[in-house]
């Protein structure tokens, strides 16, 4: 067994940064094991980004333990033995505008001692057309891909993803992730940040998610999006206002969780097919008229707003 | 290396770059050159108001070198006068009044010149015999003391621009940062601006001096090799001073600024288009110790004296050591992020 011999690719324990009077990140404790790929989810501000800024060593926290591939940030020459087995995409990070595909790339290359064929490394984000491009001239997402690319040169076994896909159209978001996929594929670790839950239940084999600096919820997905208690969420408002229905629908069968915010009402229920006639019985019942109605899986999402009561995204 | 390279080609694929740093010294120097060129004495005008014997005196100025005389009523004159469109003004009477700005050099020649033109009209003779021996040998011309000062201010320019824009730029995109997360050094970074400023060194030095020797025939009296120590360590010198200026700004404004105020003082002070021996004394220490001054006095003795490095070595020293205080100071105080 590999697993059994390779230590994690990361662990931190009490990990706690201040910018002033804001802890960006309030003891935070992670373990990424080798070969899997982590996601930390959160809304903007969470302390996701500083998080991982720590981690590359790139940012000095205030207090706790830092162990990345089994070594530490010492500020010192051996950083850079260990910087060459990492791959970092920062967020937001914005390459030399007059420079190819091609030559950022190579740039990126002759950074590391060893690196891979050019080649290979355009093949794999599939940017080969794009090789004779300025930056300047590329879309979001082959701006995106090559920021990958330059994370990738140096065969890394950690890989670090700051919101790689933020910003970007689904079908660059699909191609993004086939690259990552194709890099964990070969045995590698993946540590990603990311605001997109359909990203994390994707791709993620296990994911932390984060609020004000702190790990609210760890597992795989399945067993977070399992521990809700029900597979299906259905949200419904009214045509008229007025409240005094919480306590009939609580009752309904398969019925797991209620919650009525400004005028919504959001149930978290088992049974679909049972629990969904049930609800329009009711309000006919009650002489209420709807004025929408949705349904939808149990996400990542709902997990983060059956914890915390907020979106994770309020766009 | 690929560094280097890398900033050569975001460069070169500037093109607005490219006219600042080769095709404006170049123009300056041309308009420069044509404006002062071969005016040898010139012609200076002179005014007379009108009165009695006005036009007596006025055809005798005419007639003498190097003057052209006008006879204008008393509210021409004084625009005329105001404006500088004449050096002097001649108001007809007994005595004759000259009226001039003291302070303007060609009023004062106007004084001379008049003066002595109306004097012998009246049949004053002189006393001793002269000669006049006019110089115009290649060397001495105001276009041989401007194109060193040119070369100095461009290196100044370039070297300052070149290096500090692009390490802000790179600042503010979060690019320094993407770097610093890779296993390069950073001093290595920091060496690559350096370096890549030499690229264009070649190209820059040359064109100026290419275009010099073409147009004005302003040669290079002393060795080559000369020339180029001295402009190799003023170049490497400004670049540091470059990255001392980007080591901390945050954003391109903030370095725009920091540069002009940097560079706005040297461009006065440092003999680019005049000598600075005509700042009072009391500024002369403050004025020799810039770095500008130092490379500008290396590069005239190198270029029009031909002076040898031994003979320069002093301003070289200057220079040596702006460049090396900047730089040490750089790499402690440099923001990555």
């Amino acid at each position: 067994m590999t697993a059994a011999v390779r230590p994690p690719a990361v662990r931190c324990a009490g990990l706690v940064k201040r910018f002033g009077d804001l802890t960006a990140v309030d003891g935070l404790d992670l373990v990424v094991e080798a070969g899997e790929c982590f996601g930390l989810l959160g809304p903007n501000g969470a302390g996701k980004t500083t998080t991982v800024e720590i981690l590359e060593g790139l940012t000095p926290s205030d207090a706790g333990a830092v162990e990345v591939l089994g070594e530490r940030w010492t500020g010192g020459g051996s950083d850079r033995r260990l910087r060459e087995r990492l791959g970092i995409q920062l967020q937001e990070t914005k390459l030399p505008d007059k420079l190819t595909v091609e030559e950022t790339i190579r740039l990126f290359a002759s950074f590391y001692r060893e690196a891979q064929d050019v080649e290979a490394v355009l093949a794999l984000v599939e940017l080969g057309e794009k090789r004779r491009a300025w930056y300047t001239k590329l879309s979001g997402g082959q701006k995106q891909r090559l920021a990958v690319a330059c994370a990738l040169v140096n065969r890394p076994e950690l890989l670090f993803l700051d919101e790689p896909t933020t910003g970007l159209d689904p079908q660059s978001r699909r191609q993004l992730w086939e690259v990552i996929e194709t890099f964990r594929a070969r045995g590698n670790t993946v540590l990603l940040t990311t605001h997109y839950m359909e990203e994390a239940e994707r791709l993620c084999d296990r994911v932390a998610i984060l609020d004000h600096g702190k790990v609210i919820a760890l597992g795989s997905p399945r067993e977070l999006i399992a521990g809700l208690g029900a597979e299906h969420v259905v949200e419904f408002t009214l045509a008229e206002p007025g409240s005094g229905l919480e306590a009939d629908l609580g009752v309904l069968r398969g019925v797991q969780a209620l919650r009525q915010q400004d005028g919504m009402y959001s149930l978290t229920v088992t049974e679909l097919h049972q629990a969904l006639p049930a609800v329009m019985s009711l309000l006919e019942r009650r002489g209420r008229h709807l004025a929408s109605l949705t349904t939808h899986h149990a996400s990542l999402e709902d997990v983060f707003v059956s914890l915390t009561g907020r979106h994770i995204r309020d766009d | 290396m690929q560094l280097t390279l890398a900033w050569v080609r975001g460069f070169y694929r500037e093109p607005e770059a490219i006219f600042w740093v080769f095709g404006f010294p170049i123009v300056l120097a041309f308009a420069l050159g044509i404006a002062f060129k071969n005016r040898g004495p010139g012609e200076l005008r002179v005014g007379v108001e009108g009165g009695a014997g006005d036009s007596v005196i006025a055809r005798a100025l005419d007639s003498a070198p190097g003057l052209s005389a006008a006879v204008l009523d008393s509210v021409e004159a004084k625009a005329e006068l105001r404006t500088g469109r004449i050096a002097l003004l001649v108001i007809p009477g007994a005595p004759l009044t000259y009226r001039y700005d003291s302070t303007r050099t060609e009023s004062h020649l106007a004084r001379l010149e008049v003066d002595e033109a109306l004097q012998r009209a009246r049949g004053r003779a002189d006393p001793v015999l002269v000669r006049d021996d006019r110089v115009v040998e290649l060397g001495s011309r105001y276009i041989d003391f401007l194109i060193p000062g040119l070369l100095g201010m461009n290196l100044m320019g370039s070297g300052l621009w070149g290096v500090g824009f692009s390490v802000v730029q790179a600042r503010t995109k979060g690019l320094l940062k993407r770097f610093l997360a890779t296993p390069m050094k950073k001093s290595e970074y920091l060496l690559s601006y350096i370096l890549s400023r030499l690229v264009f060194l070649v190209l820059e030095v040359g064109a100026l001096i290419g275009f010099g020797w073409w147009v004005f025939h302003v040669g290079v009296h002393g060795t080559l090799a000369g020339l180029a120590t001295v402009v190799l360590l003023g170049a490497f010198s400004f670049s540091g001073l470059g990255l001392l200026v980007a080591s901390r700004a945050k954003t391109v404004e903030a370095v725009s600024g920091l540069m002009n105020l940097v560079m706005l003082p040297m461009w006065i002070l440092s003999g680019t288009f005049f000598s600075y021996a005509r700042f009072p004394d009391a500024m002369q220490p403050f004025v020799k110790a810039l770095p500008l001054t130092a490379l500008n006095d290396a590069l005239r003795a190198v270029m029009v004296d031909g002076a040898s490095l031994t003979r320069v070595s002093p301003a070289i020293a200057i220079v040596c050591v702006w460049g090396l205080v900047s730089f040490a100071v750089a790499v402690k105080i440099f923001r990555w992020r």
